[in-house]
């Protein structure tokens, strides 16, 4: 194995998806099977992406506001807020297109909120977001008049469910996303500009960046990818929860892009990683099920993964096993 | 009367990798007196202190303190012996009351219960010995810095200590209460005390002090009675010049400046607190100093026109036009450049590439969708590592894993590429090596044949006699004169930085 291979960001969720994957093939042969039926793919891993599809997508717009130091903790109430927006809008008999279109903007327009009260108010971004993840669970609830809202629309389902030319729609709409925002980022300025803001605000205003404006821009974004979750999460379940929706999500979209190798301290950001440490949540939650561990003690395994990897992308860390393993070399040498 | 020393140290050394911060420096301190511990930056006065306070162990040298020899190893020993230090930034937590803030750590109590009644009583004690009228219970944030400033003064002041050392306290404070501040450091001096007063501000040095210790560059230049010693002369022993000496005189091409059009103009430019209301002038192709000690307000004048802190009066005129500067992108986009003095917090990228943080303003100047391609800024790194000699693995290493000098080279590179008609350099060859040094020099002066106008400023006199061809010196946060480039001699030069006419 190349050096630069192991030092890769990727390297460590991409072995702890590996371990997890032999894990459980040992107990169960049939782990890795797809099928196709009815022109369809079939199979866990599967189920894993049209699952984690979810979570991938709000570690997208996650990792590049933690690349500018901060986080956004109100992802997951966004989602109840857009799921919410969703069932009315089609309940009021408008279009599909216009629906996600309604979605996203609601979603953009919560990070709107988010990006200027870190950016110009100047909170910190734990307690601006905070505000949102509390408050936004109550605007959902108001939204929806206190009920579960139920949705029948054929397309809405599609979207989390369906497939197109064999393969699960959510996962592909995703993936695409991950491309589009990957070239984006990384053709043009902005990537540096995050990267830039996140490793040295003052120096980068200093430069002559606009700094307030490009952190404003993460959260946006981030709430957009909210916003799109929301969409996928009513249309998955054919319903708008505002109290279950999104539950949790954006501790599920942190640890995914924490363990994918952007440090919470901002500067350097790694998409794929996000998304390899999404599909590797998804996977560790479905292996649970798969092991018949009962999902009241499911957090314990999901907080040992998490420590183990972030310990292994630990450079003191990683200096002193290599320490062990020369000191045990010479001794046997 | 070398016995009537409260403090006495002799033959301090103190080595950092590299560097000898101090070498073999005696200093002492008599009771019931004020001695000002003066010298520019790198001189060794924090040094000295944390040594003195048990920050930094020391290489070598005496201890003595009330006769009895000390070896301080941290500052609760060093406290527990008698000396008390208060620092420039006040380390109180503004959160808690003013009470807690003098008790804290110390809290008076049995079984892991404070007793709060005692808490109470011995901050008003501590307050009373200063004669500081002050509700204990206040939130300390809520006070102004200056009383902000007595509170660490009471906590540091545990009733055995002998000896207090206050660094560089009236930075922040205005006159009315750098004058408080001053009859506390009296009332103190009264019951016996001995006080060390670090400062940068000579008026202040001649209000309160009895007698001063200069360093330089981690040597003892010299103790000094405070009354005996010209404020002239005090500064050369600060800078390493004789007065009388107009050896440094030398001959700066006389550029056609009358005919050069100004390229930025200040009239009345201000802010409260950092510069008095200030007119310059700075012309393409030519060297502008910006002189004065430290504290005197010459970066506080870049900021300003850099957009960086906001002007409370005043004009700014770019080519003629008048603009309003609201952030340095402003500036950047009106062709000005700024290289700070603080490489690490206002400078570099640290963990992002020397590709990277080179190219970053020309970036930010183009804008987002402008995207310099691959090849264009592969392009500027090559040019500007050849040109200004950077000494890197390559352009994709981390910025962090480089010298000083080079990080400063790629800063400069930084604002080169903009292409800028103007550029403020301040102090830009501080703690980098001397080949560098003379580098940025003679970039410094292709620059000007470039017709850039330059704006340099700097601490070290010579450097500043080197390359400009007319230097404005300010004091006290005043611009105090300007010298043209037929006077310009070290000796007018520090005449001017010293003021005062009391000589």
């Amino acid at each position: 194995m190349s050096r630069s291979f192991t030092r890769s960001p990727v390297f460590w969720p991409a072995v702890g998806l590996i371990a997890l994957v032999v894990l459980n093939t040992a107990v169960n042969p049939a782990f890795l099977k797809i099928t196709l039926l009815d022109g369809h793919l079939f199979g866990t891993p599967i189920d894993i992406l049209t699952q984690g599809s979810r979570t991938m997508l709000l570690a997208l717009g996650m990792t590049l506001v933690i690349a500018t130091g901060g986080v956004d903790l109100s992802v997951g109430s966004v989602v109840a807020i857009a799921g919410a927006v969703c069932a009315l809008m089609l309940q009021g008999g408008h279009s599909l297109a216009l629906t996600i279109v309604a979605a996203l903007a609601v979603g953009g327009a919560a990070g709107a909120v988010n990006g200027t009260l870190v950016a110009r108010i100047g909170i910190q971004p734990i307690v601006a977001t905070l505000i949102l993840m509390v408050a936004g669970r109550g605007v959902a609830q108001l939204l929806a008049g206190g009920q579960v809202l139920i949705v029948k629309h054929a397309g809405f389902g599609y979207l989390a469910n369906g497939f197109f030319l064999t393969l699960p729609v959510a996962p592909l709409l995703v993936g695409g996303l991950f491309v589009v925002t990957q070239l984006v980022v990384r053709r043009t300025a902005i990537g540096l500009f995050l990267e830039a803001v996140g490793d040295n605000e003052t120096a980068s205003r200093f430069a002559g960046l606009a700094a307030a404006r490009v952190k404003i821009l993460a959260y946006v974004f981030c709430g957009a990818c909210a916003g799109l979750a929301g969409v996928l999460w009513a249309a998955n379940v054919g319903a708008a929860d505002a109290n279950r929706s999104g539950e949790n999500a954006e501790l599920d979209a942190i640890f995914a892009v924490v363990v994918g190798g952007t440090a919470l301290t901002g500067g350097r950001f790694v998409l794929a990683g996000s998304l390899l440490g999404a599909v590797l949540i998804q996977t560790l939650t479905i292996s649970m099920y798969n092991l018949g561990i009962s999902p009241a003690v499911a957090p314990v395994p999901k907080a040992l993964l998490i420590v183990g990897v972030s310990l292994l992308q630990s450079d003191r860390l990683r200096r002193w096993l290599a320490g062990l393993w020369t000191r045990g070399g010479k001794g046997t040498a | 009367m070398p016995d009537s020393a409260l403090l006495r140290l002799r033959g301090v050394t103190k080595r950092f990798p590299g560097v000898i911060a101090l070498s073999g420096v005696d200093f002492s301190v008599r009771a019931g007196e004020v001695h000002a511990l003066l010298g520019e930056n790198g001189a060794g006065k924090s040094t000295l202190i944390k040594v003195l306070t048990g920050v930094h162990p020391p290489d070598a040298g005496e201890f003595v303190l009330d006769g009895r020899p000390i070896s301080a190893r941290s500052p609760k020993e060093a406290e527990a012996a008698g000396i008390s230090t208060v620092y420039q930034e006040v380390n109180l937590i503004p959160g808690l009351s003013v009470a807690e803030n003098i008790a804290l750590g110390r809290q008076p109590g049995r079984f892991g219960f404070v007793d709060w009644r005692a808490v109470r009583r011995h901050a008003r004690e501590a307050l009373a010995r200063l004669e500081i009228e002050c509700d204990v219970d206040a939130e300390l944030g809520s006070l102004s810095v200056a009383l902000q400033q007595m509170v660490a003064i009471a906590r540091a002041l545990d009733l055995r200590a002998r000896l207090l050392i206050l660094d560089e306290p009236t930075a922040s404070l205005d006159e009315k209460e750098v004058a408080e501040l001053f009859s506390v450091m009296r009332r103190l001096r009264g019951e016996g005390l001995g006080l060390i007063f670090v400062t940068h501000f000579l008026d202040q040095v001649y209000a309160i002090s009895d007698r001063i210790t200069v360093l330089r560059n981690g040597q003892l230049v010299g103790e000094y009675v405070t009354a005996e010693l010209p404020r002239l002369k005090l500064v050369g022993h600060m800078l390493g010049r004789e007065v009388h000496d107009e050896a440094g005189r030398v001959d700066v091409t006389p550029v056609a400046r009358e005919a050069a059009a100004p390229l930025l103009e200040a009239r009345g430019l201000a802010r409260r607190g950092a510069v008095h209301p200030l007119d310059l002038t700075l012309r393409r192709g030519e060297v502008t100093g910006l002189a004065g000690l430290l504290g005197s307000g010459r970066t506080e004048t870049a900021r300003l026109l850099f957009g960086i802190d906001a002007a409370d009066a005043g004009e700014i005129r770019v080519r003629g036009d008048r603009v309003s500067l609201g952030a340095p992108r402003d500036a950047v986009r009106l062709g000005l450049a700024f290289c700070s003095e603080d490489r690490k917090i206002e400078g570099i990228l640290p963990n992002l590439s020397v590709r990277e943080n080179l190219i970053l303003a020309l970036q930010a100047k183009r804008g987002v969708w402008r995207t310099l391609a691959r090849a264009e800024q592969d392009k500027l790194c090559e040019h500007y590592i050849a040109a200004l000699r950077i000494k890197t693995p390559g352009p994709e290493t981390p910025i962090r894993n480089l010298s000083g000098g080079n990080q400063q080279k790629v800063l400069l590179a930084r604002w080169l590429a903009t292409q800028p008609e103007l550029i403020i350099l301040d102090e830009p060859t501080r703690g980098i090596d001397v080949g560098a040094k003379a580098e940025i020099e003679q970039l410094v002066a292709k620059l000007r044949a470039d017709g850039l106008a330059v704006l340099l400023i700097s601490s070290e006199i010579e450097e500043i006699v080197r390359n400009c061809s007319r230097v404005l010196v300010m004091r006290e946060r005043r611009l105090e004169a300007e010298v043209a480039a037929d006077n310009l001699t070290t000796g007018r030069l520090m005449r001017a930085m010293a003021g005062g006419h009391r000589e």
